[in-house]
């Protein structure tokens, strides 16, 4: 890949196909939400500007709503209404309640009085004075809640593309992880012009006076409509299994190119993320998942791995990367890093990551109790020497990792340690390091090689089979490109897998990527 | 005719209205005046069952109220706010035919109506396509006058509908308000606290106080029969002024001068004291010629006419 000489513009050129079908869901998805929205939003509005007492409760459900967290919203959707449209509309649909039923509701209530009051002594019945009144006196109000719900719709659903709906988040989020800054903008510039644009042009509506705006008024359900209409949901799958791969995955030579270049595999896929991948899989809405060799999940959902028979996954050691000036500022630093070297084998780490994964324990735990029974754990000696940063990435092994690794400085040096875990992929981690936002994060020589250092398709080709020729490439080219050292190898061999549920896969008889191919060849 | 017997209302631990009982004859005007707070508002409402009372009941034309629908009661009801109420979002046509549409008429002749009201009521041509907040305090109070009346109800009810204007704008509308053909074939219920307006407008004056009516009847009665302390107070303050509107000139006819045989245009005996000096103010005559109820006319200078009516004054008192 050759992304750093390919500038924005012949990105998007060439993906124009995908930014547009990307941008069309994206809007689909704002609009459908946002006119279920409004039909639950407004009467509901109404009612409780009518029935006062019930005002603090349902404005309260629907805040607190609000406040929950998108991507926990989405992973508590996958239970219940699976991946894919279905639960991207719902979340949507929950976030842009509260403006539009809150705004109602004081758009009603905010009627003079004296106005009401003369409609009633006029002789008006209570829907006369409903439609005729309180709703046309209410719209510019209620329009400055549409437009509110409008906008953190077009935010929240780039998170669409975690549970597969689709929508611009698949080029955001896929660049993230692939560390392709042209793929992020491709997808982050056109979700910022739709909410700039969107806002404009209701507010253009909102500003008008009583006679434009009725006009307007007829205009926009049907705009609603339509632009609601461009999520075509999902159609019918077009091989009998349905695979989800994290974006990651998608873009990578060890990943969905090598599946199809090698293998052949022709799949039916969906972009998703590594956060409800598993769960969806357990839940059946999917068939065959990228994952993690040592993942904890594994087990915890009783998945099996795919026997990789034509080794596109080739083995990569896990090991923390630092900057040479960190190592400098912290003598001791390398040293007490190390101490865990070789020390964490494949079978011990996906024991330990079940742990957390599947019995729930805290990483904190899990790190202490493993490190108390090798030895090496050592009360915190409350040191003030200064701060280490650790990084970690976004899934379980890492958390641990970075677990242990707060330990061992703070019980082996009088460094103070400070966690930044959860840092959303592989671009987000490594610039975070490069930015002297953190000190270090473990990482994988695979992901160095070819997602930090994307070196030619020949030398990657040449190296990829080799984890030790890997591990002494990323290490001479990092501290070459970057300034940044790998220490030594914690022990344990991540790569990417195949999965299926185990089920399925003795039930199918499917147990390598080749009796995949065939499989889905033969259905 | 409107009948209100025994009505009462309270709100929580105040007594709005306290067993209040009045009638109003066709085509006359009754006005509730009384302070700030003493009930009016609440008992005009309840005539349209804005407001339901507690006890008692009202009759429109022989009527039990309770027993109608309370929007088409109201729609034959015209009702002007004292806030004026109108609906910003309607232009000035629309607003004036708000009610004319409740009731299905068809376009032409809601058009029709709307641009005879117009031109009654003063208001100018391009105002039908204006939105209220474009229009005057007192062009927005015509058109909620032309609201009130597009139908042409038989009962209209009026919530201090000059409160809102300024003192100058407030008395050219009384006048004309009180020229209007069209108020005088109706039967009227007005509010207000200003004295002046209820004695200038009104047939009958109910006055109010606390939720109780005070007394019930003509300026001229309430003037010179006041019934307690009460009533005498509320009109000190402006006793002489009122009195000249009050006092016309037939009253004070036996006390002018001897009959003149002169010739020329002469006023009407109907005219009151207050509105004769003010012509012999402001025009250069010195003498006014009137003419009574016997054919008889006497020609009157401002001395004879003080002097006429203080021989009134004095004989009222005697009485
Ligand atoms: N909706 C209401 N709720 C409670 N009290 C009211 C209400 N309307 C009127 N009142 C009270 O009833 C009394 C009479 O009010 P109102 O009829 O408006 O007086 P007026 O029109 O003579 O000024 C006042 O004491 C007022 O505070
Ligand atoms: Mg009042």
């Amino acid at each position: 890949m050759n992304e750093h000489q390919q500038t924005l513009w012949q990105f998007m050129h060439e993906q124009s196909d995908k930014l547009f079908a990307q941008t069309l869901q994206h809007v689909g998805l704002t609009f459908i939400s946002l006119l279920i929205a409004i039909a639950i939003g407004l009467p509901l509005g109404i009612l409780i500007a009518r029935k006062r007492k019930l005002s603090g409760t349902v404005l309260g459900i629907a805040g607190i709503l609000q406040t929950v967290p998108s991507i926990a919203l989405l992973g508590f959707m996958i239970p219940v209404l699976g991946i894919g449209a279905k639960p991207a509309i719902v979340a949507l649909l929950i976030y842009a309640l509260l403006p539009i039923i809150r705004n109602t509701y004081t758009g009603i209530i905010g009627i003079d009085q004296h106005v009401k009051e003369a409609a009633r002594a006029m002789g008006m019945s209570k829907s006369q004075i409903l439609l005729k009144v309180e709703l046309p006196l209410a719209i510019p109000v209620i329009l400055a809640g549409i437009r509110t719900a409008m906008v953190i719709n077009v935010g929240v659903a780039t998170l669409a593309s975690f549970i597969a709906a689709g929508g611009l988040g698949e080029f955001i989020f896929g660049g993230i992880s692939l560390n392709n800054t042209n793929m992020i903008l491709a997808g982050a510039i056109p979700a910022a012009l739709l909410a700039i644009i969107l806002d404009a042009l209701l507010s253009l509506i909102q500003k008008m006076d009583f006679k434009k705006l009725r006009k307007a008024l007829y205009i926009l359900p049907v705009v609603i409509l339509i632009l609601g209409g461009f999520y075509a949901l999902p159609s019918a799958y077009g091989s009998t299994l349905t695979a989800g791969f994290t974006p990651e995955f998608m873009g990578r030579q060890d990943g969905d190119l090598g599946l199809k270049s090698t293998y052949g595999l022709k799949i039916h896929t969906i972009v998703i993320s590594d956060a409800v991948m598993y769960k969806a899989a357990f839940s059946k809405e999917l068939d065959v998942i990228s994952g993690y060799s040592t993942d904890g999940r594994l087990k915890a959902f009783d998945l099996k791995i795919l026997k990789d028979d034509k080794s596109i996954f080739p083995p990569y050691y896990a090991a923390p990367i630092v900057r040479d000036e960190t190592l400098k500022q912290f003598p001791q630093l390398a040293e007490t890093l190390n101490l865990l070297a070789g020390k964490i084998t494949d079978l011990v780490m996906t024991d330990l990551n079940y742990r957390t994964d599947y019995l729930h324990q805290t990483p904190e735990r899990v790190a202490k109790d493993f490190l108390i029974s090798t030895g090496l754990y050592k009360a915190p000696k409350n040191g003030h020497n200064g701060v280490v940063r650790i990084g970690s990435k976004i899934f379980g092994e890492q958390y641990i990792l970075a677990e242990m690794y707060s330990m061992l400085i703070r019980g082996n040096t009088d460094y103070e340690v400070s966690t930044k875990t959860g840092l959303g992929g592989t671009k987000i981690c490594f610039d975070a390091l490069m930015n002297d936002q953190i000190d270090f994060y473990p990482e994988y020589t695979g992901t160095g090689l070819l997602v930090l250092l994307q070196p030619d398709p020949k030398i990657a080709k040449e190296m990829a089979h080799n984890k030790d020729k890997t591990y002494d490439y990323v290490s001479a080219e990092f501290e070459k490109k970057f300034k940044i050292k790998w220490l030594k190898p914690i022990g344990f061999n991540n790569s990417y897998a195949l999965m299926m549920r185990q089920k399925q896969s003795k039930d199918l008889n499917v147990n390598t990527i080749t009796d995949l191919k065939n499989y889905l060849d033969k259905n | 005719m409107i009948e209100l017997k025994e009505i009462s209302k309270k709100f929580g631990d105040t007594l709005a209205i306290n067993k209040a009982s009045f009638k109003v004859e066709e085509k006359e005007t009754l006005v509730l005046l009384g302070t700030s707070g003493c009930g009016k508002t609440t008992t005009l409402k309840m005539i349209n069952r804005l407001i339901e009372p507690d006890a008692g009941q009202v009759f429109i034309n022989g009527e039990n109220i309770t027993n109608q629908d309370p929007d088409i009661l109201r729609t034959g009801i015209g009702y002007v706010m004292q806030n004026i109420g109108l609906f910003p979002h309607y232009n000035v046509a629309e607003n004036i035919a708000v009610v004319p549409k409740l009731l299905k008429w068809d376009k032409e002749k809601i058009k029709v109506r709307t641009q005879e009201l117009i031109e009654k009521l003063h208001l100018p041509e391009n105002s039908l396509s204006m939105f209220p907040h474009e229009l005057s305090g007192g062009q927005q109070q015509r058109v909620g006058l032309a609201r009130a009346l597009v139908t042409d109800p038989s009962v209209l009810l009026m919530d201090e509908p000059f409160g809102a204007l300024d003192n100058v704008t407030r008395t050219s509308i009384q006048k004309e308000f009180k020229g209007l053909e069209e108020l005088k074939r109706k039967t009227i219920v007005m509010v207000t606290h200003d004295v002046q307006e209820a004695f200038e407008l009104a047939d009958r004056i109910c006055l109010m106080d606390k939720g109780k009516i005070i007394q019930i009847g003509t300026p001229k009665e309430l003037l010179y029969q006041p019934i307690n302390d009460f009533a005498r107070k509320f009109l000190a303050g402006q006793r002489l002024f009122l009195e000249f509107k009050v006092v016309k000139m037939q009253d004070i006819w036996p006390y002018l001068p001897k009959v003149t045989l002169q010739d020329g245009k002469s006023l009407s005996a109907d005219m009151n004291v207050w509105d004769a000096m003010e012509l012999l103010r402001s025009s250069d005559r010195s003498e006014l010629l009137v003419s009574g109820a016997n054919k008889e006319s006497k020609a009157v200078n401002f001395e004879q006419l003080t002097k006429g009516f203080n021989q009134f004054q004095n004989a009222q008192v005697h009485e």
